[in-house]
């Protein structure tokens, strides 16, 4: 369907046939709070792979160059680094630990040998750059293999270093620290298409920074009421838009998304729009709030649609049309009738995220039982794929998976009541151009391919 | 900085329309989200736990600001479709709120109507210490607030600094960001000078300065009158 490139697909509208490629993280039914991946981003090229997790690590895979005799083999992600991004931090003044937990990673777009990206925790974004070494000088005048220094009076003859190959070193360093302009905390940071700006959102500011400059960052929205008691809605996301400069959205816990132009003023207070449907008096419940709270929005990469996703859905909706999205798509429908209960354990606040493929023609989000989904804008078909162990065996086909919603259970069937709302798929990522994607289960990291391509 | 986008008015006017339709839809058998469950044991206990989950989250240190603002909206939802239609006297006396409860609550249940009786009252106060310049007289009978509870009550008050029925003490720190319109509010202005600059103490500075000019004007007028009626005539008058 989606061919290298970005494309137009072959004719045909061929379905996915996704299987199993790798599996990265521990196999321990154990699973250890930090590992657990709190963020999974590809890089532009696809190449690089970024997860990030609650212990503050960010460990970057590397595809594997293909092996050109070998016609259908992929290239496979492997470890390139791994470094610890954030650390615990108490904060005096209110006598509060700050979470070392990555909430999102953003790449830079490549400009030199080196790569770049964006790690945030709940207060503090950080610029890294991964470089690699392979090289290194020997011979120089003023000191010893070992780094000592040389008298220099003993210098009698004057050699030029020379180059020699060492094993490759992958190393990741700090080269910015935008911290200090978050009172609350972060949920998004996106880069601009200028490559010179981010922005960085928390539940109530959306701030702009230059990647140069630091100690300095503009408020571009802020909701904050003047009487805190009056707060009713948070920011939930925000992104740029992918090619136009001055337009972001932001979305919020009732269900509404918000344009804002950054021509039009500096403090975008006032929407250029506004996005929000109309609520389905059918089924309005105490929890049509919680449900409707937007818990990701990404643009497409064509630029012409944004995609959000609410509890039980994921709606596309086109920039030019406010009053309600062009499609809606239903991720989990038969946990509708057991809002109560998930509102009781919490599952119903669970924030899931949403990915689109490199040529927009199909969308992918998670759900329990470690099941995500995935719809074809296109042919308008879906399918349930399961994270698993079991269906690990190299190469193998996912098989789709069905939940059953009532009535007899077929075979092969799951029935709501013995999902595992433990097992949940939250962050997922799509290859920018290839059919590749990356699935995070809790502690371990699935890559999965389309056979068909 | 005052948030005045566009929404919060639509939003005003949204909820009054919604308040109506709120009321009624919960008990209407036929919709689907009710028929599925019994409507009253469902509100009262999502009450309860919606409450017990309003206590856990504020707690925290540094409580999920989105999972306060989504419980306590879901909090003002079930509140308002727990109160009665009708518009109660102003001052009920206290078995009418458990009546009250009971004729919305399919079963007559002494203990939960009771219960939630006294976490109505427990927002009562917290309502009035937010207004604390006011005597505790202000304080009516436990279930006075059942009809008189304004539609906003959940949020503004369960979240002020000065609760201390819900909220410990060492909660003044919520939000960062100090909240000075208590401090600022008219009703701790002492009339006279001294104030703190803001828009509510900017009226009564205003104000102020009218209201002494006007009394010293009658003063005058009763002295000048006074003293006219004790002034004995004379020859230079």
């Amino acid at each position: 369907m989606a061919g290298a490139g970005g494309g137009g697909c072959p004719a045909g509208g061929n379905d996915f046939q996704w299987c199993f490629s790798q599996v990265k993280g521990a196999v321990d039914e154990d699973v250890a709070e930090a590992d657990i991946i709190s963020t999974v981003e590809f890089n532009y090229s696809g190449d690089l792979l970024a997860t990030g997790d609650k212990g503050g690590r960010v460990v970057i895979f590397q595809r594997e160059q293909e092996n050109k005799g070998r016609a259908h083999s992929r290239g496979e992600y492997n470890v390139y680094s791994t470094f610890q991004s954030h650390e615990p931090e108490f904060d005096y003044l209110k006598s509060l630990e700050i979470e070392e937990k990555i909430n999102k990673i953003r790449w830079l777009p490549q400009q030199n040998a080196a790569h770049f990206l964006l790690s945030t925790n709940d207060k503090t974004i950080k610029l890294w750059k991964i470089s690699e070494r392979d090289k290194r000088a020997e011979g120089y005048n003023l000191k010893d293999e070992d780094g000592r220094l040389r008298d220099p009076f003993r210098i009698t003859a004057l050699r030029v270093p020379i180059l020699k190959p060492m094993d490759l070193m992958v190393e990741a360093s700090p080269r910015r620290i935008f911290a200090n302009a978050h009172t609350y905390h972060i949920n998004s940071i996106s880069v601009n298409s200028d490559h010179e700006t981010y922005l960085s959102a928390d539940d109530l500011r959306i701030n702009l920074w230059h990647l140069e400059i630091t100690d300095r960052s503009f408020n571009i929205v802020d909701i904050k009421p003047a009487n805190m008691e009056e707060l009713t809605e948070v920011i939930t996301a925000a992104e740029f838009h992918p090619h136009q400069c001055n337009v972001l959205v932001y979305s919020s816990s009732k269900g509404t998304i918000r344009l804002c132009d950054m021509r039009s003023s500096a403090l975008c207070d006032r929407h250029a729009k506004f996005f929000e449907e109309p609520e389905d008096p059918s089924s309005r419940s105490f929890f049509s709030e919680i449900i409707s709270s937007i818990s990701d929005v990404k643009f497409s990469h064509n630029g012409r649609y944004m995609m959000t996703r609410d509890y039980l859905s994921v709606k596309v909706w086109d920039l030019n049309m406010e009053g309600r999205p062009v499609e809606t798509h239903q991720v989990h429908e038969y946990l509708r009738s057991k809002l109560c209960s998930l509102y009781e354990n919490d599952c119903i606040f669970d924030k899931f995220e949403c990915c689109w493929n490199g040529s927009d023609s199909a969308i992918m989000t998670g759900s329990y039982n470690n099941f995500f989904r995935m719809f074809d804008r296109n042919t308008r078909r879906d399918v349930t794929l399961e994270a698993s162990r079991e269906n690990s065996k190299p190469r193998a086909s996912l098989k789709p998976r069905k939940v059953c919603t009532g009535g007899k259970r077929k075979k092969d069937e799951i029935s709501v009541d013995s999902l595992d709302f433990n097992k949940k798929i939250l962050h997922t990522a799509w290859h920018p151009m290839e059919s590749i994607i990356a699935v995070a289960a809790t502690n371990n990291l699935y890559i999965f391919q389309d056979k068909i391509n | 900085m005052l948030s005045k986008g566009l929404k919060r008015k639509r939003e005003e006017e949204e909820e009054k329309e919604e308040g109506l339709s709120v009321d009624s839809w919960w008990l209407d058998q036929s919709h689907p989200a009710v028929s599925q469950t019994p409507p009253a044991a469902a509100s009262s206990s999502l009450f309860d736990l919606s409450v017990l989950k309003l206590h856990h989250s504020l707690r925290q240190s540094e409580p999920d600001l989105r999972h306060l603002v989504l419980v306590v909206n879901t909090l003002r939802r079930i509140q308002a479709s727990m109160e009665p239609a009708t518009a109660l006297p102003p001052v009920p006396t206290p078995p009418t709120a458990p009546s009250v409860a009971d004729s919305l609550l399919a079963s007559s249940d002494a203990g939960l109507s009771a219960s939630m009786a006294s976490l109505l009252e427990d927002l009562n106060h917290i309502e009035d210490l937010n207004q604390v310049p006011e005597p505790q007289a202000d304080e009516g009978p436990p279930g006075r607030s059942v009809g008189g509870v304004p539609a906003n009550l959940g949020a503004l008050d369960l979240l002020g600094p000065a609760t201390g029925c819900l909220l410990d003490d060492g909660l003044e720190g919520l939000f960062e960001d100090i909240d000075t319109s208590m401090y600022d509010s008219e009703l701790w202005v002492p009339a006279s000078e001294g104030l703190k600059p803001g828009p509510e103490n900017g009226l009564a500075k205003e104000q102020t300065p009218e209201l002494d000019e006007a009394e010293l004007d009658y003063l005058m007028d009763v002295l000048v009158g006074t003293q006219a009626l004790e002034r004995p005539p004379g020859p230079g008058r």
